[in-house]
């Protein structure tokens, strides 16, 4: 609990947000169709956390619906649902869990009532099973044949309420994505591959350095190409429309630019490191009489690379606008693009497209908003997309951090632990502290800043480590950066980590042993345990190979990773196998809750072991794929194993939770492998 | 504007484009097909793969006029109208997919790859080079050891 004043006392980050979701969160709308399908328009954005097929069985569950006659669109910006429409902070499944069974039951108990005036006969005999309404005698009422009914119905005659767990067929069952099919064959849409009419491929000429500012424009050459149709500028660049990308794209490299510097080109890596270093508070305890171990990690800027693009359609007229992209805050988005095309809020139409992946990147509406003050000066529809180079050196990045830790200990215990994080400044102005605001914030009462309340929401050492303290100490940089996966936990939690496999080794004690001895929460070490015994915890392992271990518990949902990593040739090291145990509570869809998992295991071998930014005079070196070492087949193992703890209670938040207790692992495997104490990360850079 | 003639996905189609477009442009911006993606432009993390008379290849490195007089295979012309190839009904019996951006580009790899080696090895598959960001690596090994043993795992 945070007990500030201002704050109100809540658990989580989740907790949080889902407090300020309250107030609509039951304004969901679940259709009926004459043609017997049921559609709930999902608040939410998909971008491959399985979240609409997860929702979607929620719904065939409470109405006795085939899964396959569910269907689960996103919703257009609705912002009457003020801070009910932000997909973050592995939210989306704990704050609908409730409101789409609500709104399923009670879309249930009107077709049910529509069905008994139908055949004069009482509700109280009537079931549902496979998407109609069936009568004692043999009769049967498909939804879609009662659909217009029921929708008049006011006051239904049976109860509205969601079931009993034991009588759901579905939820609890491993089950296959809804839109595979529309995958694997090609035909799932993400922004780019709209057919809106007339959007013209657009790509931005942008500065040498990070926030660099236009000198002088030559675009003659540009203008004449093939195919080219405008060259407008805009404050974050020059934009070029054309017939095809490729036109575009090849008129972008014949602009003649100059630009100016921007404010951080004299920054590079060891800069941002020495004043990271800087930054820090000091800590509270000096070791006087008591052993202390300390400890002091770096971790790099990471981009956040989702496989798609930034791309956004829009199409701004006089007095209107509408736009098509992938946005997990489409209410904020809304709110500045209509700002900044002097419209009101209600002129811009935001539609949610599915997205090609995120990790926090579409918390942001870069593309978004650039794609509207185009379509404006050109007058026309554009479909603008930022190149994968575009994103690596003007996206958005997890900040760089630097971490300081001392643990003391004495007589077999840790008597105190403190953590001083350092990190670039975490951009979150995406609707959070709006948000946090709704949920009786008071930030200004408590005199902390927006990241410090996040901070403080979400990072929790979870053992018993005499009194712990962290704090985070904010340098602001004028680079783009964003929350990502995981957030601060992705380079806090790790470091802790980390500290714990040394400070038990220091303590002469079995790393898992040593963690299961403090850890508060029995489903935790019932994790541990799980994972220590599937994994075969301590077996003898051939030189350069080693286990490791991690734990990490955050939005209702623990998780325990032990991998095997072979650091035989220490420029090649590769995990060779993992073993996972997660408790997320009630679990809805266990084989998404495992692909998360599987995906979160990716992203620690890829920034302890692989991918990272550097900075080199105010501009970021890599440039796409080639240079930004995102595992590939080869780096990730062969054999994964995954555990899933029986259901129990409300459901937890499970789209980040691993990559702190994954990238742990990986990090304590390799420095077992090796004998030595990683401290810069990724390891190979 | 030179005019470039080719099958694509079983039937002849002829554009106009210059003859250095890349493929993947004239396949999108051209053609409407849209199922090979774009992930980088230069031929390094594999969305755009597709097929050029049977072998794998990337669109974006391709130009136009290299492909005319060939035979081009997206992803959209994979499956026999409604009836699926092998290696996607694995995809769907696997659940590989998670955003799916990625996807059609690995459904393509591990096609070409089954082509050439029909029972492959963890060192086989090892050597395919797509990015999955989304890390659906496991279950994509996992299909491909399943399409090759024809759909038992
Ligand atoms: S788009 Fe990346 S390889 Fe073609
Ligand atoms: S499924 Fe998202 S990139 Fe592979």
């Amino acid at each position: 609990m945070l007990g500030l004043p201002g704050i109100p006392d809540v658990l989580d980050l989740g907790d949080a947000m889902i407090l300020a979701g309250l107030p609509t969160a039951h304004l969901l709308v679940l259709e009926i169709t004459p043609a017997g399908r049921a559609a709930l328009h999902l608040p939410r954005l998909e971008v491959g956390q399985g979240l609409t097929t997860a929702i979607a069985m929620l719904v065939a569950d409470e109405l006795d619906a085939e899964l396959t006659d569910v269907d689960v669109p996103l919703s257009d910006g609705r912002p009457e649902l003020l801070f009910n429409q932000l997909t973050g902070g592995s939210n989306s499944v704990r704050s609908l869990y409730d409101p789409v069974r609500a709104a399923a039951a009670a879309a249930r108990a009107r077709l049910v009532t529509a069905a008994a005036h139908r055949w004069n006969v009482p509700a109280s005999g009537l079931r549902t099973a496979g998407s109609a309404v069936l009568a004692p005698d043999g009769r049967r009422l498909g939804f879609g044949e009662l659909a217009a009914d029921a929708a008049s119905v006011v006051v239904p005659a049976v109860p509205a309420t969601p079931k009993p767990a034991d009588q759901r067929r579905l939820v609890g069952r491993p089950t296959g994505r809804i839109d595979a099919r529309d995958i694997v064959t090609g035909r799932a849409e993400y922004a780019g591959d709209l057919q809106i009419p007339g959007a013209a491929p657009t790509v931005v000429a942008r500065p040498t350095t990070v926030n660099g500012t236009l000198k002088s424009l030559d675009a003659s050459v540009a203008r004449a190409m093939p195919g080219v149709l405008a060259v407008v500028q805009i404050p974050s660049g020059v934009a070029v429309l054309a017939e095809t990308f490729d036109q575009a794209l090849k008129a972008r490299d014949a602009l003649r630019t100059t630009w100016t510097p921007g404010p951080v080109a004299d920054l590079s890596d060891a800069d941002v490191r020495a004043k990271l270093r800087a930054a820090h508070a000091p800590f509270l305890l000096p070791p006087l009489l008591t052993p202390y171990l300390d400890g002091e990690f770096d971790f790099a800027f990471v981009n956040h690379a989702p496989m798609e693009v930034l791309t956004a359609v829009a199409d701004v007229r006089p007095g209107r606008a509408e736009l098509w992209f992938a946005a997990q805050s489409p209410i904020i988005a809304q709110q500045t693009i209509a700002a900044e095309l002097g419209l009101p809020q209600s002129a811009v139409t935001v539609h949610v497209v599915r997205g090609g992946g995120s990790f926090g990147r579409r918390l942001f509406f870069d593309a978004a908003l650039e794609a509207a003050q185009i379509s404006k000066a050109a007058g026309r529809p554009v479909k603008l997309m930022w190149t994968r180079n575009d994103d690596m050196r003007h996206g958005r990045m997890r900040p760089a951090s630097h971490h300081r830790i001392r643990a003391t200990y004495g007589l077999g215990q840790v008597l105190t632990w403190e953590h001083r994080a350092a990190t670039v400044r975490t951009d979150l102005s995406h609707g959070l502290g709006e948000a946090l605001t709704g949920a009786g914030f008071n930030l200004s009462v408590a005199g902390i800043s927006l990241a410090q309340a996040f901070f403080l929401l979400t990072e929790k050492n979870p053992y018993n480590v005499g009194i712990p303290t962290q704090l985070l100490a904010e340098l602001p940089l004028q680079l783009h950066t964003g929350s990502w996966r995981s957030v601060y936990s992705g380079t806090v939690r790790v470091a802790d980590e980390i500290m714990m496999d040394e400070l038990a080794r220091r303590m002469g004690q079995d790393e898992v042993a040593f963690r299961r001895a403090r850890l508060r929460d029995a489903a935790g070490r019932a994790l541990l345990d799980t994972v220590a015994k599937a994994g075969d915890w301590g077996r003898p392992m051939p030189a350069g190979q080693a286990q490791g271990v991690g734990y990490h518990e955050e939005n209702g949902g623990r998780v325990a990773y032990l991998v095997e990593l072979d650091a035989t040739d220490r420029a090649n090291p590769r995990v060779i196998k993992a073993v996972i145990a997660a408790d997320v509570g009630q679990v809805i869809n266990p084989r998404g809750l495992e692909a998360q998992l599987t995906g979160a295991l990716s992203d620690g071998i890829s920034v302890i072991l692989l991918a990272g930014n550097h900075l080199d005079n105010g501009t970021f070196r890599e440039g796409s794929y080639a240079d930004f070492h995102y595992a590939r087949q080869r780096n990730t193992p062969p054999t994964v194993e995954i555990h899933l703890m029986p259901p129990s209670g409300a459901p937890g938040g499970a789209g980040e939770l691993g990559v702190p207790a994954a990238s742990a692992a990986v990090a304590n495997a390799y420095a077992r492998a090796t004998g030595t104490s990683p401290r810069s990360f990724p390891i190979n850079f | 504007m030179p005019t470039h003639t080719f099958v694509l996905n079983g039937r002849s189609v002829t554009v106009d484009a210059p003859d250095d477009m890349p493929l993947l442009w004239v396949l999108r911006d051209k053609l409407g097909v849209t199922g090979p993606k774009y992930g980088c432009g230069v031929g390094v993390c594999r969305a755009c793969t597709s097929h050029l008379d049977g072998q794998e290849f990337q669109p974006c490195t391709h130009s136009v006029k290299d492909c005319a007089g060939r035979t081009v295979t997206t992803i959209e012309g994979l499956a026999d109208g409604d009836t699926l190839h092998p290696v996607q009904e694995a995809w769907i019996d696997c659940d590989v997919a998670q955003c799916g951006f990625c996807q059609p580009g690995q459904i393509m790899t591990a096609v070409a790859l089954l082509r050439r080696t029909p029972d492959p090895t963890d060192a086989d598959i090892d050597q395919i080079q797509n990015i999955c960001r989304c890390g659906s690596y496991p279950r994509i090994r996992e299909a491909i050891k399943r399409a090759a043993s024809g759909g038992n795992p």
